[in-house]
C-alpha cells in the first residue's frame, strides 16, 4: 500500500470525489445542465438576419409604401382591428391615413416599435418623393464577442460555479450531520480541518473538469472569444469557486436538516440569480440598489469573468471584483469555522 | 492523559461504534474502512478488519446494499481498524434478527478474548448476561447497580422466579394476601407485574410445595404457574420497578 493510502487528507478528498461521481443527478446539474442552457440560449438569441417587423396601414396605398422597405412586413386593416392587433403585439405599428398626412400609432417604450416607426416614416416619405439630404452607405458588423451568447457564457459560468460550490458543500455536510456521520468522524482522531479542506480540494478537482468542459463547448459550438489570459481566467474560476465554497460552508455550518439547508441555499442564491447579471447586465437595476448588486459575490465573479473573456482585461484591471470575491472568501470561511456544528 | 490536553491522543486509542451512524451509501465497504484506517497512526490492515468483521464477500459492495447486520459489522470494522485498547459499542445488536445477533455476539466474544476492554450498552439483558464481565444498570442517567451478572442476580435474594396467576374461588377476583406469601420460608420478595404475581424464591424444590399449600389454604385457584431462573431482566425490572423502556 502506498503512502497516500494512509493520508487522511487524500482519503477524505477521494471519498468526496467518489461520492460526487456516483451521484448521477449531480453530474447532470453540474456538467450537462449548463451546456444545455447555453445551447438553449444560443439558439434563442442566435444572430438572425435583421428582423422583419410587422406593421399595418389603413389604406392599400400606404401599405404598398411601407412594403417597399425590406425591414417591414405590411398589411392593410381597418383602424379598430389595427388597434386590437397593436394591443396583442401582432403588429408593432399602425399607420393611419389622415386627410393631411399620416399618423403612426405605436408604443414608444418598445425599441422594435421605435425602429418600425423610423423605417415606416422613411418608406412613406420616400414614396411621397422625398430625397435624403446626405448620401449614406451601410457597412454591416456581425462580430463575435458582441453577441448575446458571448455575453451570457461568462454569466452561466459564474452561475454554475456558484451552484456547484454551494450545493456541493452544503448538501454533503448537512447530510453527513443528519446521518450522524460527522459525529462518528469527530469521535475518531481525524483532523477536523482536513474534513473541510477535503471539500475544497475535491471541489477544485471537479472545477477543472466542469470549467474546461463548459468553456470548450462554448468555444467550439459558438466561437465564444477568450480575449484575456487563459491562466488568469483559470485563477478567476478558482477564486470564484473557493468564495462560493466558503459561503456554502457557512450555510451548512449550523443546519441540521436538508430542508433547512436547501431553504437557506435558495435564500442565498435566488437574489444573485436575479440581480447579478447572469442573463442581462446588472447595471440595468436602479442606481439605489447598485451598491448592493455590486457587493454580491456573483456580480463580482461575472464582472471579472466578462472582463477577462470579452474585454481581455488583466487581473490588475479587475481589482474591485477580485477584492469583493476575496472578502467573500475570507469572512464566511472564518465565521463558519467558529460556528461549525460537528454533532 | 485527559480530554482537555490530549483529546486526539485518546481518540487514537479508542474505537467507537455508534448505533445511529449511517455511512455514505455510495461508498464500498472497503473504501469506508480504508477512510477510517487513514485516521489512525497505527492499526490493523483494512483486509484484516474486513476479515474480523466477516465482510469478505461484501468487500466491494456499496454500503447501501448491506443488510442491517452487515452494516453493524461494518461499523464494528471501522471501530476496530485503529486497533483500539478501548472499544465502545452502542447497542450493536438493536434491530438485528436472531442470527445476525448471534453472529455479532461471537465477534464481541472474540474481541474480548483478544484482551480488549469493551464498553457495551444494550437494552437486551440476555445480551448483557452473555457478553459482559461487569454490568452497570442505568436508570435516568444514573448507575443504580454495578457488578458481575451473578452478583446482580444474587442481589435480588433468590435464584428463581415463580410466576403465577390466580382466581379466587368465591368471588372470581384476584385477591392474594401478599403478607402471607412473603411469610412462606424461602420466598424473598413479591411483586405484581402485568397481572402475574412474581415471587423471588430460594430453594425451589422445598419452597414451591409451601406456596401451593398457602394458596390452597387461602382458597385460591391457580390459573397459571411457572418458574424460571432469575435473570438480569428480573434484576432490572426489580430495581427500576418498571418494565423495560425505550430509554
Amino acid at each position: 500500500m502506498s503512502r497516500l493510502e494512509y493520508s487522511s487528507l487524500f482519503q477524505l478528498t477521494m471519498v468526496r470525489f467518489r461520492l460526487f461521481l456516483r451521484e448521477p443527478e449531480a453530474i447532470f446539474w453540474i456538467f450537462i445542465f449548463p451546456i444545455l442552457l447555453a445551447i438553449g440560449l444560443g439558439i434563442a438569441f442566435r444572430n438572425r438576419p435583421a428582423e422583419v417587423l410587422d406593421v399595418a396601414a389603413t389604406t392599400t396605398q400606404l401599405t404598398q409604401a411601407l412594403a417597399t422597405d425590406p425591414g417591414l412586413r405590411a398589411k392593410t386593416i381597418d383602424q379598430a382591428q389595427g388597434t386590437r392587433e397593436l394591443a396583442t403585439g401582432d403588429i408593432l405599428l399602425l399607420a393611419i391615413k389622415q386627410p393631411d398626412g399620416v399618423t403612426y400609432k405605436y408604443d414608444d417604450s418598445n425599441p422594435d416599435a421605435r425602429t418600425a416607426r423610423l423605417l415606416a416614416d422613411r418608406a412613406v416619405q420616400a414614396a411621397a418623393g422625398a430625397h435624403a439630404a446626405v448620401c449614406a452607405e451601410n457597412q454591416l458588423l456581425h462580430e463575435t464577442g458582441a453577441r448575446y451568447i458571448d455575453f451570457v457564457v461568462p454569466g452561466l459560468l459564474g452561475m454554475n460555479l456558484m451552484g456547484s460550490a454551494i450545493w456541493g458543500l452544503g448538501f454533503s455536510i448537512v447530510e453527513a450531520r443528519q446521518k450522524k456521520l460527522l459525529k462518528r468522524l469527530v469521535a475518531s482522531p481525524m483532523p477536523r480541518w482536513q474534513y473541510l479542506t477535503a471539500f475544497l480540494l475535491s471541489r477544485l478537482l471537479m472545477l477543472v473538469i466542469e470549467v474546461v468542459a463548459f468553456l470548450a463547448f462554448a468555444r467550439l459550438a459558438f466561437g465564444v472569444p477568450f480575449r484575456g489570459s487563459v491562466w488568469q481566467l483559470g485563477f478567476l474560476c478558482v477564486l470564484t469557486s473557493l468564495s462560493f465554497s466558503a459561503l456554502g460552508l457557512l450555510i451548512a455550518s449550523r443546519a441540521r436538516t436538508m430542508e433547512a439547508a436547501s431553504g437557506l441555499m435558495n435564500l442565498v442564491m435566488l437574489p444573485m440569480w436575479i440581480l447579478s447579471g447572469v442573463f442581462f447586465s446588472a447595471s440595468r437595476f436602479p442606481a439605489v440598489i447598485q451598491p448592493v448588486v455590486r457587493a454580491l459575490p456573483l456580480t463580482a465573479a461575472i464582472d471579472a469573468l466578462r472582463g477577462n473573456m470579452l474585454q481581455g482585461m488583466s487581473l490588475g484591471q479587475l481589482v474591485m471584483p477580485l477584492g469583493i470575491l476575496t472578502a467573500w472568501l475570507v469572512f464566511p470561511f472564518a465565521i463558519s469555522l467558529r460556528i461549525f456544528r460537528w454533532r | 492523559m485527559n480530554w482537555a490536553s490530549s483529546a486526539n491522543e485518546l481518540r487514537q486509542r479508542i474505537g467507537i461504534q455508534l448505533q445511529e451512524t449511517q455511512f455514505p451509501e455510495k461508498l464500498t465497504v472497503e473504501e469506508t474502512i480504508r477512510l477510517f484506517r487513514s485516521f489512525y497512526r497505527r492499526g490493523i490492515s483494512v483486509a484484516e478488519s474486513i476479515q474480523t468483521a466477516q465482510l469478505e464477500e461484501k468487500r466491494h459492495s456499496r454500503v447501501g446494499t448491506l443488510s442491517g447486520g452487515q452494516k453493524q459489522r461494518l461499523a464494528m470494522a471501522c471501530a476496530l481498524v485503529g486497533d483500539p485498547e478501548l472499544l465502545f459499542l452502542d447497542e450493536p445488536t438493536t434491530g438485528l434478527d436472531p442470527q445476525a445477533r448471534r453472529h455479532l455476539w461471537d465477534l464481541v466474544d472474540q474481541l474480548k478474548q483478544a484482551g480488549r476492554t469493551i464498553i457495551l450498552t444494550t437494552h437486551y439483558m440476555d445480551e448483557a448476561d452473555r457478553l459482559c464481565d461487569r454490568v452497570a444498570i442505568m436508570d435516568h442517567g444514573r448507575i443504580i447497580a454495578l457488578g458481575t451478572p451473578q452478583q446482580l442476580i444474587a442481589s435480588i435474594g433468590g435464584d428463581h422466579i415463580v410466576e403465577f396467576a390466580i382466581t379466587s374461588q368465591q368471588s372470581g377476583e384476584d385477591e392474594v394476601d401478599a403478607k402471607l406469601l412473603v411469610a412462606i420460608p424461602g420466598v424473598q420478595g413479591h411483586r405484581v407485574d402485568g397481572g402475574l404475581h412474581q415471587l423471588t424464591v430460594r430453594d425451589l424444590h422445598t419452597t414451591v410445595p409451601r406456596i401451593f399449600a398457602s394458596l390452597a389454604a387461602q382458597g385460591l385457584h391457580l390459573s397459571d404457574f411457572r418458574t424460571h431462573s432469575a435473570t438480569l431482566e428480573d434484576v432490572f425490572v426489580g430495581l427500576t420497578g418498571r418494565n423495560l423502556r425505550d430509554e
